[in-house]
């Protein structure tokens, strides 16, 4: 298997560890074998030194130089369009149902359960007549 | 120094007690790696006592001035150079860290020797410290990760046991194979 996400400064990573869990940021510079220092400042991010263990690499990257300041990196940012791309990916998208699921109330996921059972009749509806 | 943990780096000034024959002694600056005020009192009278005679008993603290990084926003290699006590002799050692803060570099400093020599903090002397230029870089681990074009994949990643739950690759029954493999 070839790989195409590497650990490389302007890498966009997901953060699924910690208080900043489940934000995206942007490797500026790599430490070493276990950590890397990465920044966000349009995702709420703070500057810091964190292990990979806590990322999860993403298929973006932005055109930024090592150690590159928060300035330059929130240009490189909007030009590259990280946040739309992150955005419109299935990653992401399944992400923020996921959020939106673990909300509901009781209820709501009743509702949830009512509208699964009748699409899934529209569909078994629709594929007896194209079957017949 | 009895414990490790996250260090600091403090400035220690000190001085013998000004007595009626010496009303004005001489005054000491150290930079010190510790991890709080005491300890670094403490190690200030341990080097102290070793290059002049003076002690705790007779001198006085002026001044413990904790120092702070001045770029903790940027990666740098930091060389320290030590000397230490194995079991079986004394040694000097010089070794590299990458961190944003040289108090970071010293803490892995201490893990490191600790892992790999098991040497206790205590025998633990740091002569010098600096800032290591991407050209001069010496370790071959440290040149790994200074280049203009460091790129490596993550492969076979096993995920970490989280709280309450352990690690699925440690696991005695699992109903699922852990997916270790990620693009």
């Amino acid at each position: 298997m070839v790989f195409t996400r590497y650990v490389e400064v302007g890498r966009v990573a997901l953060v699924n560890f910690g208080p900043d869990s489940g934000k995206i940021a942007t490797i500026v510079d790599v430490v070493d074998q276990n950590k890397c220092l990465i920044d966000g400042p349009t995702t709420g991010v703070a500057r810091q030194i964190i292990p990979y263990k806590r990322l999860a690499l993403t298929d973006i990257k932005v055109e930024v130089g090592r150690g590159a300041k928060a300035a330059a990196l929130k240009k490189a940012w909007t030009t590259a369009g990280a946040q739309e791309k992150w955005d419109g990916s299935s990653w992401a998208k399944k992400l923020s149902s996921k959020k939106t699921r673990k909300g509901l109330s009781d209820f709501q996921r009743f509702k949830v359960m009512v509208a699964r059972k009748q699409k899934s009749q529209a569909v078994k509806k629709e594929m007896k007549k194209l079957k017949a | 120094m009895t414990v490790a943990g996250p260090m600091k780096q403090y400035q220690v000034v000190g001085r013998k007690a000004p007595t009626a024959d010496f009303p004005n002694p001489e005054a000491y600056r150290m930079i010190i790696f510790a991890p709080n005020q005491t300890i670094a009192k403490s190690k200030f009278w341990y080097s102290m006592h070793q290059f002049r005679k003076m002690k705790k008993t007779t001198g006085e603290i002026l001044d413990v001035n904790e120092i702070v990084e001045k770029t903790p926003a940027q990666v740098k290699t930091f060389g320290i150079w030590l000397r230490y006590d194995s079991r079986s002799g004394t040694h000097n050692m010089y070794r590299e860290f990458r961190d944003v803060r040289l108090t970071g570099a010293v803490t892995q400093l201490y893990d490191e020797m600790a892992g790999r020599h098991r040497t206790r903090p205590r025998s633990i002397q740091i002569i010098r410290t600096g800032i290591v230029a991407t050209a001069d870089v010496k370790r071959a681990n440290t040149l790994q990760f200074v280049g203009k074009n460091t790129k490596f994949p993550l492969p076979h990643r096993v995920a970490s046991a989280k709280r309450g739950t352990k690690a699925l690759s440690s696991r005695t029954f699992v109903t699922n194979r852990p997916t270790t493999m990620f693009r």
